[in-house]
């Protein structure tokens, strides 16, 4: 086979944590249409079935419309609407910015000139020095929900501080996690970032318990893991908070959750976030745009409309695997938030797919010819 | 607001649906050239083949690096004219021309016997042995009149697929 210009394929370290697409798939999709009778020319040429999904593919993938940005819909379409378009342009980026930047910086300040000292000077107390710096990064994360007006409306009763507990809930946006945490200081499971988000989760976040990864390490896995199972014993450690899909997605679709969050034998609570696309995308399309210019691009928008659903807890049914265990979960969400459910492994944006998604339509074309060479 | 379909004129269109021998509407080639430009990320006016791959339904595919060779690099409308076999409009004919070219990687207008392995091989890949695809194919060859040494030519592929119905309609999404 032909590996050449392929990306290299998922290492089997990260194959254990990635269900199987397949068994997802809806049937049909492979050939599958079990012709009988002894095999004859017409069966070896006819490749129509491989070739229409490829073409299929080509044309349209479920895959690639998760994570399109869909623009918001234009209204300044006619004259008399136009201007007022403009009067919009000119409050949002000259009065409502400059606004919404002072405001923040604002926040900036008052925010480290308590938490560096907070931090540094209650060494000795860690219970008071904690409950400080959670009210504050909370303080923060309102500040910035602030700068792009965000209206949240949260649902359902808040999440209260409980060891063996884990949240999860789907992913949008960085700012999924900031919108999340300014009602409760969670500890979050991220990707880690680049630049100055970077710097914010090795020093401000860290102080919570968030626990940062890179996606691209396999080492790192094991690593969470471990950090994961330890957090969630402690009692007074914040509620985790992770975002199974593992990537951000347009709010439209959920693909497949890492079961990861959903093997560790805690009780999950999850989260469904929608935004309201009346202003803003709040996807966050990191190919793109970084995540500066996304920032920007909300704090020049009217506002960011959002509901959050705080929903009932689940636990690991007797018999349950943790796959469909995860898979009962996204029913939850994708059902209160109103998104479609597709059948892919989010990380496939980073890496192509294993070569046992095609050795598996393989051996069936396979089996299927060498059966049907025996009949007579 | 200029969106990518506000690009395509009239006449863009009149084009592309005349190389394509008015095989899709002019919805439907609005479509595909959001979708062209959707794949064509750096905005080159082709798709590359990595880019290609970066749709994993189409990387799953047993025939994707044999299909790349015949899309890799097309621009808008000669990607058009590829996918046009796939229209509910083209006739078996057209489709069997395309399946013909799978076959004929060297475009040489003739199918061997070791054009038609090579296919085989990637649709069955470990699951078979170089024997047994050998013995599967020259027996069938054997039963439709031709021997391991004969060449199939396109009349020949549309005597073989051309009795039964092909199932080969891709259906371009309009919205």
């Amino acid at each position: 086979m032909n590996n050449t210009g392929r990306l290299k394929s998922s290492s089997s370290e990260l194959d254990l944590d990635r269900p199987n697409i397949e068994d997802y798939l809806p049937s049909g999709s492979t050939i599958q249409q079990e012709p009988h009778g002894k095999l004859s020319l017409h069966d070896l040429l006819n490749i129509s079935p491989t070739l229409s999904e490829a073409a299929g593919a080509i044309v349209d993938d479920s895959f690639t419309r998760c994570f399109k940005s869909n623009p918001p819909e234009p209204w300044n379409w006619n004259l008399y609407l136009f201007p007022l378009w403009c009067f919009g342009v000119v409050i949002r980026y000259l009065i409502l910015f400059p606004i919404r930047v002072i405001g923040l910086t604002l926040g900036w300040i008052i925010f480290l000139s308590s938490f560096i000292p907070v931090h540094f000077l209650l060494k000795g107390h860690d219970k008071l020095r904690r409950s400080i710096e959670r009210s504050l990064v909370e303080m923060m994360c309102s500040f910035f929900v602030a700068s792009w007006t965000g209206v949240v409306k949260y649902h359902g009763p808040r999440p209260s501080r409980r060891p063996k507990q884990v949240f999860v809930a789907n992913h949008t946006s960085m700012i999924d996690f900031i919108v999340l945490e300014q009602m409760t200081a969670f500890a979050v499971i991220m990707q880690k970032h680049p630049g100055w988000v970077g710097l914010l989760q090795s020093t401000i976040l860290e102080s919570l318990g968030c626990i940062w990864f890179n996606r691209a390490e396999a080492k790192d896995r094991e690593i969470v893991a471990k950090k994961l199972r330890d957090h969630v014993q402690g009692a007074d450690n914040n509620p985790l908070l992770i975002f199974p899909e593992g990537t951000c997605v347009n709010n439209h679709y959920t693909v497949m959750f890492k079961k990861g969050a959903f093997e560790l034998g805690c009780t999950v609570c999850p989260v469904a976030i929608k935004y309201n696309k009346i202003f803003v995308d709040a996807f966050w399309n990191s190919r793109k745009q970084s995540f500066t210019m996304h920032l920007l691009q909300l704090m020049t928008s009217w506002a960011v409309v959002c509901d959050v659903w705080y929903l009932e807890p689940q636990s690991l049914k007797p018999g349950e695997t943790p796959i469909e265990f995860a898979e009962r979960v996204r029913d939850i969400i994708s059902l209160r938030a109103g998104l479609k459910k597709v059948p892919w492994d989010g990380y496939l944006k980073y890496s192509r797919p294993s070569p046992k998604h095609r050795e598996r339509k393989q051996q069936s074309f396979a089996e299927l010819v060498l059966r049907r060479l025996e009949e007579k | 607001m200029g969106t990518a379909s506000s690009m395509l004129t009239q006449y863009d269109i009149e084009e592309v649906q005349e190389h394509c021998n008015n095989l899709f509407s002019q919805q439907e080639i609005v479509s595909l050239y959001q979708r062209f430009c959707q794949l064509d990320r750096n905005a080159k006016g082709f798709i590359s083949a990595d880019e290609f791959l970066s749709v994993p339904e189409f990387a799953m595919n047993p025939l994707s690096q044999r299909l790349l060779k015949m899309v890799d690099g097309l621009n808008f409308k000669d990607f058009v004219a590829f996918l046009s076999a796939f229209s509910a409009k083209a006739n078996a004919q057209q489709k069997i021309e395309l399946i013909f070219k799978v076959f004929d990687s060297d475009r040489n207008g003739k199918v061997s016997f070791k054009d038609i392995l090579e296919v085989l091989k990637d649709l069955s890949g470990s699951f078979m042995s170089d024997e047994q695809r050998e013995e599967a194919l020259s027996q069938v060859l054997k039963e439709a009149g031709y021997t391991k040494d004969s060449y199939l030519t396109l009349d020949d592929f549309i005597k073989v697929l051309g009795q039964s119905d092909l199932k080969m309609d891709v259906e371009v999404p309009v919205d």
